[in-house]
């Protein structure tokens, strides 16, 4: 009995610390829209912030207080820099271009943080009253912890009086129901949003200041942070205060347990139950449907076929493509085999993102799957190349094809979180799952068949990237695409007019993801291994860079944007040490500086 | 335009330029080094200081063979798919004559790979995969660092000799935790018959629920406890167990929590008598360690860590294997190197011929606070050549 109490109340004690990122990130979601994936970044600095304040005060009650609210401030003032300068000028950008943006400034902080505070763990000794303990039974319980269980509750109330019986409060809560009513109201806006972002900061700093005396400040706190954050915010509802901290409870009292019936899953379990809740209640516990994606889609553009000057320099390109083994070297030529692949997986997300209006964070989970069936097939079946390739596709359609029927009529963020969810799931399995899939070491030794050789294997991706690429390509100006994008501008005309929507959406995903697997299956040949990374959130991200770097609107631009990024990292990492930084800033210059991309952007400087 | 002595020499020497360049009397020998600096930081900056000060000291001394090292450095940013990539510019833009470095078990095994299949020399410098020399060795791979599976068994040794039988586990839930685990296991089994597992914790990697696992350990009321978590983890689960009481009474048995790396943020929080491997630092009086001690500090003005002394091995290895094989030549050096002896500041070590293992071992000894910061006590350096297994065993390990 004692020890379940000890549990619960473990349980509470770490949701409570959750609940405190969760909240500033559900704060800025609600008023400014903003994805904000630097917010474990925020995070994590509030923890190297406080570890600074800390050490040079003394260890009574009273300083360690003063440390946490100085910290609080501190990042507060960062956040408020941050919005001012950057978020400013993409309140209007796509959900996906800010959440984008968000993700450039977490590369930046990374490289900083390393830079400012080095690379080892920093630790602040506990006084004595933090490693204090109480007595439950025989239990010993941290009074720290306990401090934390109230401490979430605490911090909710004063957030609920904030909004609730001061002015701030209710212009938050006004922007958060309708951002343009207040506007016209005569609100400053730019005020309000700079404020709100402070605060949301201000909290993710003072989190990372608390986890300083149960761990360490160290560099990977921001991604960790994060992604738990984000489930709990999706799951209680984006935007809403009271759902993220029930959000926050769920995922803190289903570690503990898992903990202690199913150690070796809790990574999967978290997710699992994101999916569950979003699959009963799409915008999550307390969460209102979202209006806003209204605005965003207004600004579309009719894509037309492609000039006839694109199409010569497309085929151009083709046979300058096709010719090159004869001329290049093996390293350029894996470069070039790599490129090709990354236009078929940037392609399959674009017909997701661009026509069907499906945003998609974790297009990595279908990528993964195609590369580990066809791995697994080489290697628990002997399959050779033909069949193990053709599996990569199947598995990843017929996957998507599931995932689909769940997710088909959710949309916005949470259609994208979900996605991402899935997606984690995907890698957690791959990871944790030694005996199948060779967790993380990988499985090895899947390179193509010595006959067919380094020029041989590019060939046939060449060929398949090209063939699968250019039949997503005519999908989108077959009646198929325009469908799909009718579902996109307006559900319910497109409905009424006799499309069925669903069905059509669910053939976008299916087809989407097969295209993936098949770009994944193409990846672990041309590698000589697959990793559960070919899953990860990296990958996601390449994706979605590849396609927005490219543009949107444009037809070309994932081919356009899949070759300039798998160029541009690979010259970084090979040129300096510090690409995060270079790459976060320019991904920040890209969205700051050209929304619609490189061929986007083309287009405009073309039409003039 | 007079045909002078000096253009005649001149175009001569243009002319027999590229002949001379393959005579290699002047150019660099390059390694090509693979690393994730970015992404794991904390080990892998001091292992950079650790090689460029092993490669400034044998260049000033003149180099090996009569040429220079040189050392190309990538960051991998702790994906594969990179290093792979990565390793195929190194060895066809760069001209690299060896492959090294890694030091996440999948980076290593997956340039291992690449080695196998483009026929380069390839010496992992830090990753731990047992897999690395035995299930996927090959006669291109040599490894440094003592692996997970010597590491488990130097424990062993001393875990044998504690009076517990009720042991429990807690590890990372990847394949370095559950081989670690795997081994510290079947290996302890052996030698205590009368021990028992009685529960395991798999926390995911970075993300320990310290105090849940903590208060479960404690709930299977265990006389001892193998751990494996590192770094920030291990931070979070020894605040808790100690908060919780977890340690008080219990044999803890340790994986790398010696290392100055994972040591140092412990602070006044070590808890003591923890059976750990590690590196004691400036306590090891060998003049090997000593001067090695010295030079560092004097080049990079801090004391060094375990990647350090991982980084200066890494190029004396490669220098003295070169020296035994006398050429660049990778079929040569894939033979050639085994047998080579180096010097290294925990005093001699050689690569095996029956599996490219280094003989390189760690140190072995008890956690202790000293002046409110870890240290390691009655400590003792276990050589890996003693912990490797019979010859007939690796044969069956290693099919290649």
């Amino acid at each position: 009995m004692d020890f379940l109490l000890a549990q619960i109340l473990t349980g509470l004690a770490s949701a409570s610390s959750l609940f405190l990122v969760a909240a500033g990130l559900t704060i800025i979601f609600g008023v400014t829209r903003v994805v904000n994936f630097a917010h474990g970044s925020l995070c994590m600095l509030g923890a190297y912030i406080g570890w600074t304040v800390l050490s040079h005060t003394s260890r009574d009650p009273a300083a360690f207080v003063g440390g946490v609210v100085a910290t609080f401030a501190i990042v507060g003032a960062i956040g408020a820099l941050l919005e001012a300068t950057l978020l400013r000028r993409i309140y209007h950008a796509p959900e996906l271009l800010q959440l984008l943006a968000t993700f450039g400034v977490m590369l930046m902080i990374q490289d900083m943080t390393l830079w400012i505070w080095g690379a080892g763990d920093l630790t602040l000794p506990r006084a004595p009253w933090l490693r204090g303990f109480i007595r439950l039974g025989e239990e010993r319980f941290p009074v720290y912890d306990l401090v934390l269980i109230f401490l979430g509750p605490g911090v909710l109330g004063a957030l609920w009086l904030l909004l609730h019986r001061t002015r701030f409060g209710t212009l938050i809560r006004a922007a958060t129901e309708n951002r343009d009513m207040v506007a016209a109201l005569g609100i400053d806006q730019r005020r309000l949003f700079t404020a709100v972002f402070a605060l949301g900061a201000g909290l993710a700093g003072m989190a990372g200041a608390l986890l300083l005396p149960s761990g360490s400040a160290n560099l990977h706190i921001d991604l960790a942070v994060v992604v738990d954050a984000f489930v709990v915010v999706v799951i209680g509802g984006m935007g809403s205060l009271p759902g993220a901290f029930i959000g926050s409870m769920m995922i803190g009292l289903l570690q503990v347990f898992g903990v202690l019936l199913l150690p070796k899953i809790t990574l999967v379990l978290v997710f699992l139950v994101m999916a569950i809740v979003l699959a009963i209640r799409p915008n999550g516990l307390f969460g209102q449907p979202a209006a806003a994606t209204a605005q965003a889609i207004a600004r579309w553009d009719f894509v037309g076929p492609a000039s006839s000057l694109l199409g010569w320099i497309g085929a151009a390109a083709l046979i300058v493509a096709t010719a090159a083994p004869l001329f290049t070297g093996a390293h350029v030529l894996g470069i070039m085999t790599e490129a090709a692949i990354a236009v078929l997986f940037a392609s399959s997300l674009h017909l997701l993102m661009g026509p069907a209006g499906i945003a998609s964070f974790g297009h990595a989970a279908w990528f993964g799957i195609g590369a580990y069936a066809s791995a697994l097939a080489t290697r628990w079946l002997a399959a050779p190349l033909p069949f193990a390739l053709l599996l990569a596709p199947i598995m990843a359609g017929v996957l998507a094809a599931l995932f689909g029927v769940a997710v088909v009529r959710l949309s916005g963020v949470y259609l994208a979180m979900l996605t991402l969810a899935f997606a984690q799931i995907v890698w957690a399995v791959v990871f944790q799952w030694n005996t199948m899939t060779g967790g993380d070491n990988g499985l090895l030794g899947l390179w193509p068949p010595e006959a067919l050789g380094l020029r041989g294997y590019y060939w046939l991706t060449l060929t398949l990237c090209t063939a699968a690429s250019v039949l997503l390509r005519r999908m989108q100006r077959a009646p198929f695409g325009y469908a799909l994008r009718a579902g996109r501008d307006s559900m319910p005309r497109a409905e009424a007019i006799g499309l069925p929507m669903v069905h059509l959406r669910l053939a976008a995903v299916t087809i989407a993801g097969a295209a993936a697997g098949l770009a994944g299956g193409l990846y672990g040949f041309a590698k000589g291994s697959v990793f559960p990374g070919y899953a990860g959130i990296d990958r996601s991200v390449d994706a979605l860079l590849m396609v927005l770097l490219g543009g949107v609107q444009t037809i070309s631009g994932p081919i356009v944007g899949a070759l300039a990024y798998t160029m541009l990292y690979d010259g970084l990492l090979r040129l300096t040490t510090a690409w995060r930084f270079v790459l976060g800033a320019a991904i920040l210059v890209l969205v700051v500086g050209f929304p619609r991309g490189i061929a986007g952007a083309a287009r405009v400087w073309h039409g003039r | 335009m007079p045909i002078t002595r000096r253009l005649l020499l001149a175009s001569a020497g243009a002319i027999a330029a590229p002949g001379l360049i393959r005579a290699q009397a002047s150019t660099p020998i390059r390694i090509g080094e693979i690393n994730s600096y970015t992404a794991i930081a904390q080990f892998t900056l001091p292992y950079r200081k650790g090689w460029e000060l092993a490669v400034a000291e044998i260049n000033a001394k003149g180099g090996v063979l009569g040429r220079q090292l040189e050392v190309i450095s990538r960051d991998d940013a702790g994906k594969p798919q990179d290093a792979v990539r990565l390793a195929g510019e190194l060895v066809n833009d760069q001209k690299v004559d060896i492959l090294g470095g890694t030091f996440l078990s999948n980076i290593g095994l997956a340039i291992s790979d690449y080695a196998l299949q483009n026929k380069k020399l390839f010496i992992g410098s830090e990753p731990l995969a047992d897999a690395l020399v035995w299930e996927k060795g090959h006669r291109y791979t040599y490894r440094l660092r003592p692996s997970t599976y010597m590491q488990a068994a130097m424990l062993v040794e001393e875990a044998a000799k504690l009076p517990a039988k009720r042991w429990v586990t807690v590890a990372p839930n990847y394949e370095y935790g559950q081989s670690a685990v795997k081994w510290f296991r079947t290996l302890l089994t052996a030698k205590r018959p009368d021990v028992t597992f009685v529960d395991e914790q798999w926390p995911a990697l970075g993300k320990i629920d310290a105090g849940a696992t903590t208060q479960a350990l404690l709930a299977a009321k265990p006389e001892a406890i193998f751990n494996v978590t590192f770094g920030a983890d291990l931070t979070n689960f020894v605040r808790q167990g100690n908060t919780r009481g977890l340690f008080e009474g219990r044999a803890v048995v340790s994986m790398l929590t010696g290392e100055p790396e994972y040591l140092e943020p412990l602070g006044e929080e070590t808890p003591p008598g923890w059976i750990v491997t590690g590196y004691p630092g400036e306590a090891v009086d060998t003049p090997a360690n000593r001067s090695f001690i010295a030079a560092y500090r004097a080049q990079h003005g801090e004391m060094p860590k375990m990647g350090s002394v991982v980084g200066y091995a890494f190029i004396r290895a490669v220098e003295a294997g070169l020296r035994k094989t006398g050429s660049t030549e990778t079929e040569k050096m894939a033979d050639g190197f085994a047998g080579a002896t180096f010097e290294t500041p925990f005093g001699a070590a050689y690569f095996r011929t029956q599996d490219h293992q280094s003989t390189l071992g760690t140190f072995v000894g008890k956690t202790a606070l000293r002046n409110g910061k870890g240290a390691m006590i009655d400590w003792h350096y276990a050589d890996g050549a003693k912990y490797l297994p019979g010859d007939d065993e690796v044969k069956k390990l290693r099919p290649g």
